[in-house]
């Protein structure tokens, strides 16, 4: 366990520097931020007092190293639009997006899981074949048309959920189903091949043997296993779940990071932009390390291996 | 006479495939007894019909398969009819299993005390301590050294000959009166076979229950059995006391089975059996061994032989026997 | 029993299985109607967009309102069949002239990154040692850093413009193909056929290209098309937020920005037809995607 500690440690370290280092070869390789910065027809010398506020008058070497020491400090940089550290708004931000991350996956296991396990428990008959059939379009529909759709037909047609913004719970309904869709779907599937297997296997076979109800067959017994594969795929739809929950922001006006983030694009807040990148990867890679720490602490293998 | 433990009365079951096109009769017309405290070994090549049978006996049939007719007793207890909770309440409590592969047959994910304990905690309701005391027992009677420390194990922790041991713990959790173990040494190494079997031999004596063992080696019924079923194509051949069918085999197939069993020491060449066992969804008319019989005749090729008995005890199925 | 003879070896096998295009060929007959039908359609309305749409997508139409209604709403009019949008464009030849845009991001940035992907995998599975740690790493970096985001702040560097959409794209997507490839590549590297070719001194990069490219190709396939889907949502994702294709040109996700704050005001029609058409482009990419696969390699089950 130790070993596999550590080794996790060392590939989130890694990754976190080549993170970093992509993001601010992107943004200073690709072009002079100062023009993204200056109003139209912009002197020279007002682009370079430009440059020297925010730093691309230096050496790439000298800025590499400062980028990298603000960094470890926690400095993310200061946004130009409102002058505030971009570390605070971020943080302002972020709970309204963990919020809706949250809320679109439980919504996915909720509806993922009991849906896979039964449809893998009565194989073959109607509840089976309804489930597949739902969970191929939900991985073929793009989150962001469903929440078109969403939108239309519940709050405008009906009208039975706001449009917009956050509040209430009504508030959160619509967006947590869109990006959670494609997810519960994956899961659904993936909870389904891996019971069907799983049922098949001598250690169920042997359960059964004992005498135990087929309930405790499937749930203690079965279940377990697959939870393996699938705290695994979370991981990885972790990754997805955040790239599509920054367009529902948009779509329905989600106070979240997606939305701070195309504040940044919009008014070309450049500093605002890189650092909310930085910080969502660094936070992706912190999630992909518990999730490795969850996957290790259920599956004795891993654990008890020296 | 004394009931026996386990009756089973033309057990017939089938397979159904094909939306009902094909029928292949996996057991057909098996009966035995088998008394308590005895051994009844169940003999014959692979798709014989000798795990069907057993499977049979726990209602644990894989989909398609269905017990078409027969009957089961357990201590007079008719089991077919029996419904599935009724069922789960029977096996690992009165009847368990031990199953082939000990390296498939256990949970990776749950410790080797949770495992051996659930027959108990499920069918005598065992909790906390008391459990625990009956799981260090179950595992010091399999010979299973420091069991204090092995129960919070894991099977992946094991070897395989330990945990095949830890298969017969479990089968003996639920105190059950009928233990059918299903080729346990089969994939076990062959200087562990012998230190298995002698331990479930003494497991036997000291707990009285009816042993079934399905196996495929001719040793191993001689050394552990009292009585076998030589079972072909479906059907039991022959059967009865092992002395008897070792020493004057009356089926063809039972003999060459004796026959094939090399002699240490002896410089004869080894006999084979010609052919391949049949398709059991494709029997030929008459006896299904005919095709690889040397001796059948006409009769043998157009008529099924009854099973009957030829000896006290001892049955046969073969028209070349009156 | 007999003796072991010389006979009794598995011969060594010299051939390779026919490559992906043969076969590909062969299956013509085949191919699944409802999905290939449709993705047929959307490149065919690419291409014959000038002819096949009514009005000019740039240009407003003569003597129409803004945010006209649709032919089955009040005022509406077979001459614009889904309305007008905010600047009086007709809706619908919006609709055909985007297809455009999805059809030709989708292929080239697909194949881009397949490309990439293509000769990272290989390299990795083929070279092993600290080419593979150091790609390998690359990958997993790559993989846990939100792609669209990465993708967006590209976007917003480089500026707005189709081809730049494009690149970003490739680079952004090649990861999936690298990690998939490189494990087919491991395997292949150990069966008989290029060992053979190895002992009898085929330089690498014949081998690369004679045995094994030839033998990934279906994986490649499969994954190809499954990443259009993905390329095209994110294009239409990029555009809708803003840093995609530029306005005034016609595409999808753009024209649902518009929808978008149309919808508000209770005119949906602007939506229906960007929304349905990347939905059904999607569907049927994934459908064609999932029975390529299936028909290709029936052993591979999780992509």
């Amino acid at each position: 366990m130790r070993t596999f500690f550590i080794r996790r440690i060392f590939y989130s370290v890694i990754t976190l520097v080549i993170l970093a280092t992509t993001i601010f070869g992107l943004v200073r390789l690709t072009g002079d931020p100062a023009y993204l910065l200056a109003p139209e027809g912009a002197t020279e010398e007002e682009l370079q007092s430009i440059r020297e506020d925010i730093g691309t008058d230096k050496s790439l070497p000298l800025q590499f190293g400062t980028f990298i020491t603000d960094l470890a400090r926690g400095d993310f940089g200061t946004s130009f639009q409102n002058g505030q550290p971009v570390r605070d708004l971020y943080f302002d931000r972020l709970p309204n997006s963990l919020l809706l991350v949250a809320a679109a996956l439980a919504f996915a296991l909720v509806v993922g899981i009991p849906a896979g396990i039964i449809s893998a428990v009565y194989n073959g008959r109607w509840m089976d074949t309804v489930s597949k059939v739902v969970a191929l379009t939900g991985m073929a529909i793009p989150g962001f048309i469903l929440a078109f759709a969403m939108m239309f037909v519940f709050a405008v047609q009906l009208q039975w959920l706001p449009v917009f913004g956050i509040g209430s719970w009504k508030n959160l309904v619509m967006p947590a189903i869109a990006v959670g869709w494609y997810f519960a779907a994956s899961t659904l599937r993936l909870v389904r091949s891996s019971m069907l297997e799983i049922l098949d296997a001598d250690y169920v076979k042997l359960a059964r043997l004992k005498g135990m109800t087929e309930r405790k067959v499937v749930l203690k017994h079965a279940f377990k296993n697959a939870l393996i594969p699938l705290i695994t795929l979370t991981g990885v739809n972790f990754v997805v779940m955040i790239n599509v929950a920054t367009v529902i922001e948009l779509v329905f006006t989600w106070p979240g990071l997606g939305s701070l983030l195309i504040e940044g694009i919009r008014g070309r807040d450049f500093p605002l932009v890189q650092g909310v990148t930085i910080m969502a990867g660094i936070m992706i890679v912190f999630a992909n390390f518990t999730i490795d720490m969850i996957y290790a602490w259920v599956d004795p293998r891993i654990r008890l291996n020296r | 006479m004394t009931q026996p433990l386990l009756e089973v009365t033309d057990l017939n079951t089938h397979y159904t495939g094909f939306g009902g096109s094909r029928v292949v009769k996996a057991v057909d017309g098996v009966s035995f007894t088998l008394e308590e405290g005895k051994t009844l070994g169940l003999v014959g090549e692979s798709g014989c019909g000798k795990t069907t049978t057993c499977l049979s006996l726990v209602r644990l049939l894989a989909h398609g398969a269905e017990i078409v007719s027969g009957s089961i007793k357990l201590e007079g207890r008719e089991l077919t009819t029996l419904t599935g909770a009724e069922m789960a309440d029977v096996r690992g409590n009165e009847i368990a299993m031990i199953l082939q592969d000990p390296m498939t047959s256990l949970n990776p994910l749950f410790d080797i005390g949770d495992q051996v304990g659930e027959p108990a905690e499920r069918h005598d309701r065992l909790r906390g301590t008391a459990l625990k005391e009956r799981v260090k027992a179950l595992l010091h009677s399999v010979r299973i050294p420091s069991p204090d420390v092995r129960m919070a194990e894991y099977p992946h922790q094991m070897s395989g000959g330990m945990r095949q041991r830890i298969a017969g713990a479990i089968a003996l959790a639920g105190t059950p009166k009928v233990v059918i173990a299903d080729e346990p040494t089969t994939s076990l190494d062959v200087t562990i076979q012998a230190q298995y079997l002698d331990l479930l031999r003494k497991l036997q004596d000291e707990t009285g229950v009816g042993l079934i063992f399905v196996t495929h080696d001719l040793g191993i019924v001689a050394k552990m059995c009292d009585e076998v079923i030589v079972m072909y194509a479906g059907k039991a051949v022959e059967q009865g006391p092992v002395r008897d069918i070792f020493t004057q085999p009356a089926h063809p197939y039972a003999d060459a089975l004796i026959r094939s069993v090399p002699k240490l020491g002896s410089k004869e060449a080894l006999y084979r059996i010609d052919g391949q066992p049949p398709d059991l969804s494709d029997l030929p008319p008459g006896c299904s061994f005919a095709p690889r019989c040397a001796v059948a005749d006409e009769r043998c090729h157009a008529e099924e032989p009854p099973l009957l008995e030829i000896r006290s005890g001892h049955k046969a199925a073969c028209w070349k026997l009156d | 029993m007999t003796a072991v003879s010389p006979t009794d070896l598995p011969a060594v096998s010299t051939d390779t299985e026919p490559s992906a295009l043969r076969r590909g060929l062969g299956v013509l007959g085949e191919l699944p109607i409802g999905s290939t039908g449709i993705l047929l359609g959307i490149v065919l309305m690419a291409i014959f967009a000038p002819w096949i749409a009514p009005h000019d997508p740039l240009s407003a139409v003569e003597g129409a309102q803004q945010f006209g209604p649709p032919v089955w709403g009040e005022g509406g009019s077979w001459d614009t069949p889904l309305g007008t949008d905010n600047l009086s464009r007709d809706v619908l030849s919006r609709t055909i002239y985007g297809a455009r845009v999805s059809v030709i991001v989708g292929l080239t940035g697909t194949a881009i990154a397949g490309v990439i992907g293509m000769i990272m995998g290989v390299a990795a599975g083929y070279f092993g040692g600290w080419v593979d740690s150091v790609i390998m790493r690359v990958v997993d970096a790559w993989l846990a850093l939100p792609t669209l985001v990465l993708a967006i702040l590209m976007a917003a560097v480089l500026g707005p413009s189709m081809w730049n959409i494009v690149f970003i794209l490739g680079v952004v997507y090649w990861t999936r193909y690298a990690r998939i490839l490189r494990s087919e590549v491991l395997s292949l590297r150990e069966t008989e056929f290029v060992k053979l070719a190895q002992v009898a001194g085929a330089s690498k990069f014949r081998i690369i290209v004679q045995h094994i490219v030839p033998n990934v190709l279906n994986t490649w396939l499969v994954l190809a098309s499954l990443t259009v889907g993905v390329v095209i949502i994110a294009e239409a994702s990029l555009s809708f937020l803003g840093v995609g294709v530029p306005a005034p040109t016609p595409a999808w996700g753009s024209m649902l920005t518009e929808g978008r704050s149309a919808l508000i005001t209770r005119r949906p029609h602007l939506i229906y037809g960007p929304a349905l058409l990347i939905g059904l482009t999607v569907l049927a990419t994934n459908l064609f995607g999932d029975w390529l696969r299936v028909k290709l390699d029936p052993r591979q089950r999780n992509l």
